[in-house]
């Protein structure tokens, strides 16, 4: 049904559609709208036979998540920031374990300085957690992916991260088609847990491995997680075939036929890009855009095929990689191996900054002639940092 | 007191079993069919209390709740012992997650139960000391506040064991351990408030908390069992004394732990609802140094100088025990 | 379920762990002697018993008893208990009352009729035994329970000896006594009573392929004593053996009597309850030094006998006697003062101690002899082949226990030269002592004090002074034992080994270790409450 609705409601929404049965919330910005939109569901008997705990830390959240997924639950939790690397403990965990768990990341900056507005930073630190990463474009698409993760992470037995900038999204009122209960039921099977605590069939999970096997535990585990490149996609071809729309899947490419620049981005951000590219594109620019939306596993050959005919690449990233640059970039680079395609990267939106239109057209503009560095932080007051860096170096 | 003593045979109810006594009178542990929720070959050490104190415990939770119980463990001895791949000692539906989490996987295991709406399923988590007064006390305390339906209990051997014996928050004062040397001239563990986690329990007004030890088994499973009986939050905080770490005879692990109930050191009591409700009376008053002097930990304050002004602080801490639970009544003996 | 690698574990796999391999020691069950078996002269094995009857198996505990004494009742009435003396529950309370609870099974059994079966196979041998006391009784028992003919002459009229000539019936009533005695009878032992042997080689010459001989010690000893002609001085076992045939001493209105063990308070309590207005015991030494059983000191005076301590009889006279007050030299002999008093008196009865009587053997004097008792070898036999003596005869304490215990002993020992086989005794001299045990793990459990029978009523006729237990306080004084040395399935060593390394064999089975697991780490020992398990080196 379509509303005029916040994307944070939307995700609440499209999340109690899925039934889960244990939720656990820990409160930070910008995710808090989504969990008090489902204890609001909880509360009012929209969403049974679901336990709704308020705890005590997104440590406590994870690990409530944890054990409720081992007992044989549909959980889902929902953080962000310094959330996130508050319960990286037990983020890893939960993938270790293969637990199907769902959760927001409703994406923003890492401190300090301490800075609420969006970027990617959070999720980027965790891309080698295990968990599978999905980047929503839109609302719809936030609301869409989160019911497809459900199926994915029960179908592989993995936690799936489902990421949406923060502010820009979860707070935006947009028009959604929320999913609609009767669909999502007929679309999301009950969850059967690979494995679960059971009395009657007693096992002792979360067993100390040493070197002799941990090796092998670990190939599996990336091998598991690889399996999702198949699974993503079929689950999205589902869900088109059970709501009559596109969300989802591995990649996306915008305008590619005949590109010979591709612009690459996670997120939010792919809607301004595509602006900007169309103007370009109407001013006889070969430039078109590669979205990613799974960004684990990395969808390496999706990508390879997508970029084809690309002579260059612009990948915009809202997150860097303190000491060396981009993150994607070397993700894009490893599919790129030996095409010889040149690449620029572009670090931008950091804390919250705009990115505006005008800045992305000349930046592009100029990639597309190669006047640009490797690597380049957008819009940076570079006169202010130089100076700062001086007085600093000075003492 | 939780059990009412049986002045019948030679034993009463003090040893496990008792061949004259019904079957219902005797302790859990001397049943040949007990459920052995940590079954033989696990890797602890020679002696060790924390694995008598954690059979003990669940086989009375096991007999309590018709053996439907799912236990979540913290990082630990417990847990490296019973489970290193390819082999566990459980007999029951375990979890063992991390070091800090244990309290919050619980309530995740009670929420999905509840959600399931299996309610015959009860949930325990369990954690040495480090884990429990710690690295997960924000979890335990969150776990309290809720008053999620799991009970918890901490087996205390008062340090870091599983990493090489560092002091925690539940060190006693004066105890050497490896981040605690016996060097200096205030040598072992600093005399401080110490972190008295069953108060703290208390002062949360859960159901139900208690104190045991495996030197008294059947007050144990007294307490397990009556813990059972309540829905909520709910704390035991066990006594298990480590070899390895006390610097205490292997074969004398049931022997420190009832010196330290007998010094007063341990007092064993329950409360409800943040009220005390009972406490087990000292039956053979002993000085802490009788306790003290059993365990290398403490061997400092013997020699080469006796340290007679520690040996007193440690007796004044028993002795404030002693009045503040009641701990001497008129059947107490001194020895 | 499909398990994830490594990461998930089967519930219970840690079996296929040995951890035995880790041990460097490993406990053992064994039975260790309790220091209440070892004490006991008449070797019963008490704590057994005492076990049995724990669970109110009586029939089955007094079955075990008479194994080694076929007298429980008259024991709980004359024995002195060497055993409780040596209870190491006296040192956590006070020691069992093992004597009334030997008292209650003797007198359950006769109450029930409990008979003692004849032996299934006969030996074919005869053995004869002389003396119908205590040791001889004890030796037919134990061999007619072998299974050989035995016949009993004593040239008294009843049996029982010293049981029935020398103790009073107060202390020992004599249903109690024939009871028991009539038990042995119905196994077969054939009694021939006022029959004196004058030659014991003749027995040999009649067919009995052995004899015991148990005289006993019947003849007073005398001091020398001036005295008046007309002054009255009796004899103790005289006076006694004298009661018993049912004729009336005369003994005065004021007797004295002049020494200090049990036959001194046994006749001076007889001659109160004879209708003396006053009894006086004399003796030289203190009360502590006093050889009486200190009980019956304590009954004694209960019953208004008067005990002049320090004392000696220095001169008797008609109606009085003078005694010379004693004072104890630095090395605890009593040494004369010149300090005299008068006590008026009736009769002086002479309680001094008694020798054996070798003349009652008439031609058997060329049996060995020495320092007025019979020498016996190791296993009981006099200097003559065949020819075994025990009791009061031979060089032994002079207890009714004792001699039950040597009467076992030379049964055994002529059971293995008839048949021709060395008797073996096994010894077990591993004693629990007190710090061995486990205290704590035994509840705080008093006592029981038998009732006795009022002292203002004792004194007025022969009924029992002492009373017995009934079955539900015989019953918690059984269980007052602490089962030194044995295991009494409490169960400890099962439930406190942390690798669940004891396997419960069922009730009365006892425990086994599972070397498989055990990782020796000692426990199971130090928390055995009894001491009935030990370490010893493995590997």
């Amino acid at each position: 049904m379509l509303k005029q609705i916040e994307g944070s409601k939307a995700v609440a929404d499209a999340v109690a559609a899925c039934r889960p049965q244990v939720i656990c919330a820990y409160p930070i910005s910008p995710q808090t709208h989504i969990v008090e939109g489902l204890s609001v569901l909880v509360k009012n008997g929209t969403l049974e036979n679901c336990e709704f705990i308020n705890v005590e830390s997104e440590f406590a959240a994870m690990s409530v998540a944890i054990g409720a997924s081992a007992t044989g639950a549909r959980t889902y939790t929902a953080t962000a920031s310094q959330g996130l690397l508050y319960m990286v403990e037990a983020v890893y965990n939960a993938s270790g374990f293969g637990l199907p768990i769902v959760m927001t990341v409703a994406n923003r900056a890492i401190g300090a300085p301490i800075n609420i507005w969006n970027d990617h930073s959070d999720s980027m630190s965790q891309r080698d957690s295990g968990w599978l990463q999905l980047y929503a474009e839109t609302n719809q698409e936030a609301a869409d992916l989160h019911v497809q993760a459900f199926k994915i992470a029960e179908e592989l037995s993995l936690p799936v991260m489902v990421c949406m900038d923060g502010f820009i999204l979860t707070h935006a009122y947009e028009r959604v088609d929320v999913p609609e209960q009767s669909h999502v039921d007929r679309f999301l099977p009950a969850y059967i847990p690979r494995q679960t605590l059971d009395p009657v069939n007693p096992v002792s999970i979360g067993a100390m491995v040493g070197p002799e096997t941990f090796t092998e535990v670990k190939y599996m585990a990336h091998m598991k997680n690889r399996l999702a490149l198949d699974v993503i996609p079929k689950v999205a071809a589902d869900f088109q075939k059970a709501f009559g729309r596109s969300s989802g899947g591995l990649v996306r490419g915008y305008k590619l036929e005949g590109a010979q620049t591709v612009v690459i981005a996670l997120g939010s951000v792919l809607g301004t890009i595509k602006d900007v590219v169309d103007e370009m594109v109407a001013a006889e620019i070969k430039i078109g855009v590669l979205g990613i939306i799974a960004f684990r596993p990395f969808p390496t050959q999706a990508v390879r095929k997508a970029l084809a005919h690309a002579k260059r690449v612009i990948v915009l990233e809202k997150a860097f990689q303190v000491g060396i640059g981009g993150i994607v970039i070397e993700n894009i680079r490893h599919a790129l191996r030996g095409t010889g395609v040149k690449d620029y990267t572009v670090i931008a939106g950091l804390g919250g900054r705009p990115i505006t239109k005008d800045s992305l057209r000349n930046f592009f503009n100029a990639a597309c002639s190669d006047q640009v560095d490797e690597l380049t932080f957008l819009d940076l007051d570079q006169a202010l940092a130089e100076s700062e860096i001086l007085r600093e170096a000075v003492k | 007191m939780s059990t009412t003593p049986i002045k019948f045979y030679q034993v009463g109810s003090f040893a496990i079993g008792n061949r004259l006594l019904p079957a219902q009178d005797r302790a859990i542990q001397s049943d040949p069919n007990r459920t052995n929720a940590l079954t033989s070959g696990h890797r602890a050490c020679q002696g060790c209390g924390e694995a008598l104190g954690a059979r003990y415990a669940l086989d009375a939770a096991m007999r309590a709740t018709n053996e439907k119980i799912i236990v979540v463990n913290a990082t630990g001895c417990l847990e490296v012992f019973s489970t290193p791949y390819p082999e566990s000692s459980w007999r029951l539906a375990w979890l063992h997650s991390l070091f800090g989490n244990a309290p919050a996987v619980a309530t995740g295991v009670a929420a999905a139960l509840k959600a399931q709406a299996k309610n015959d399923i009860r949930v325990i988590g369990q954690g040495g000391d480090g884990a429990t007064v710690d690295i997960g006390f924000g979890a335990l305390s969150g776990m309290f506040e809720r008053n999620d339906d799991v009970l918890y209990i901490c087996y205390d051997n008062e340090a870091y064991m599983n990493t090489g014996v560092q002091r925690s928050g539940a060190t006693p004062p004066a105890a050497r351990t490896a981040t605690t040397q016996a060097v200096g001239t205030n040598p072992g563990n600093l005399f401080g408030q110490g972190k008295n986690l069953p108060r703290i329990a208390m002062a949360h007004e859960i159901p139900y908390v208690a104190t045991a030890t495996v030197a008294d088994l059947r007050d144990l499973e007294a307490k397990v069992t009556r813990a059972m009986s309540f829905r909520g939050a709910r704390y035991i905080h066990v006594l298990v004394p480590c070899p390895l770490g006390w610097g205490s005879e292997s074969c004398d692990t049931i022997k420190i732990a009832r010196l330290a109930t007998q010094s007063g050191l341990f007092p064993v009591f329950e409360a409800e609802s943040g009220e005390v409700t009972s406490s087990t009376s000292i039956r053979k008053i002993v000085s802490v140094e009788e306790y003290l002097k059993l365990q290398t930990r403490y061997a400092h304050l013997f020699s080469p100088t006796r340290r007679d002004d520690v040996i007193d602080h440690l007796q004044a801490i028993a002795d404030k025990n002693i009045a503040r639970y009641n701990l001497i009544s008129e059947g107490s003996a001194h020895l | 379920m499909e398990y994830p690698f490594a990461i998930t574990l089967s519930a219970n796999s840690s079996l296929a762990n040995h951890t035995g391999s880790w041990r460097v020691e490993k406990p053992e069950y064994v039975h260790r002697m309790p220091p209440c078996n070892n004490a006991c002269p008449a070797g019963e094995n008490i704590q057994n018993w005492l076990y049995i009857a724990e669970d109110g198996s009586y029939e089955a505990a007094w079955r075990a008893l008479i194994i080694d004494n076929p007298f429980p009742a008259i024991m709980g009435r004359v024995c002195y208990h060497p055993c409780e003396s040596v209870c190491n529950r006296a040192e956590l309370d006070e020691a069992v009352g093992i004597n009334s609870i030997e008292r209650f099974l003797g007198d359950h059994a006769i109450e029930k009729g409990w008979t003692i079966p004849a032996p299934r196979v006969e030996s074919g041998f005869k053995v004869l035994v002389i003396g119908a006391g205590p040791a001889g009784l004890s030796t037919a028992y134990h061999l007619r329970s072998m299974g050989h003919s035995v016949r009993v002459r004593d040239a008294t009229p009843a049996p029982g000896g010293m049981m029935r000539y020398g103790i009073p019936k107060y202390r020992l009533p004599r249903e109690v006594l024939d009871a028991e005695i009539n038990r042995i009878k119905e196994m077969g032992v054939v009694f021939e009573m006022n029959t004196r042997v004058d030659d014991v080689h003749d027995a040999l010459d009649e067919g009995y392929s052995a004899v015991f001989l148990a005289i006993g010690a019947q003849l007073s000893k005398r001091a020398y004593i001036p005295a008046s002609e007309s002054a009255r001085i009796l004899d103790a076992i005289k006076v006694l053996h004298e009661v018993e045939d049912g004729s009336q001493p005369l003994l005065g209105r004021k007797v004295v009597v002049y020494g200090g063990g049990n036959t001194a308070m046994d006749v001076a309590r007889t001659a109160k309850r004879l209708g003396a207005e006053e009894a006086i015991i004399v003796y030289r030494r203190t009360r502590d030094k006093a050889p009486a059983n200190d009980q019956e000191i304590t009954e004694a005076i209960e019953e208004g006998i008067l005990v002049k301590w320090l004392s000696t009889v220095k001169h008797v006279d008609e109606k009085k006697l003078h005694i010379e007050k004693m004072e104890l030299d630095e090395n605890g002999f009593p040494q004369p003062t010149g300090e005299f008093e008068t006590l008026e008196a009736d009769s002086l009865i002479l309680a001094l101690g008694q020798e054996v009587d070798f003349s009652l053997l008439g031609n058997s004097a060329d049996l060995d002899t020495k320092d007025g008792v019979m020498p016996v070898d190791a296993t009981m036999m006099t200097s003559h082949p065949g020819i075994f003596a025990g009791g009061d005869m031979i060089p032994a304490e002079r207890t009714v226990t004792t001699s039950i215990g040597a009467g076992k002993k030379a049964a055994r020992n002529i059971d293995a030269w008839l048949r021709k086989k060395a008797y073996e005794k096994i010894e077990n001299n591993d004693i629990v002592t007190f710090d061995q045990l486990n205290t704590w793990y035994y509840t705080d459990a008093p006592h029981i004090v038998r009732e006795r029978l009022e002292a203002s009523r004792r004194a007025k006729d022969f009924s029992e002074v002492v009373k017995g237990l009934n079955e539900s306080n015989a019953l918690y004084e059984a269980r007052r034992c602490l089962s030194c040395g044995n295991c009494f399935e409490c169960d400890n060593c099962f439930g406190v080994c942390p690798e669940n390394a004891i396997i419960k064999l069922g009730p009365g089975k006892g425990f086994e270790i599972n070397l498989d697991y055990c990782k020796g780490c000692g426990i199971c020992v130090a928390e055995c409450p009894s001491s009935s398990i030990i370490m010893v080196p493995d590997k």
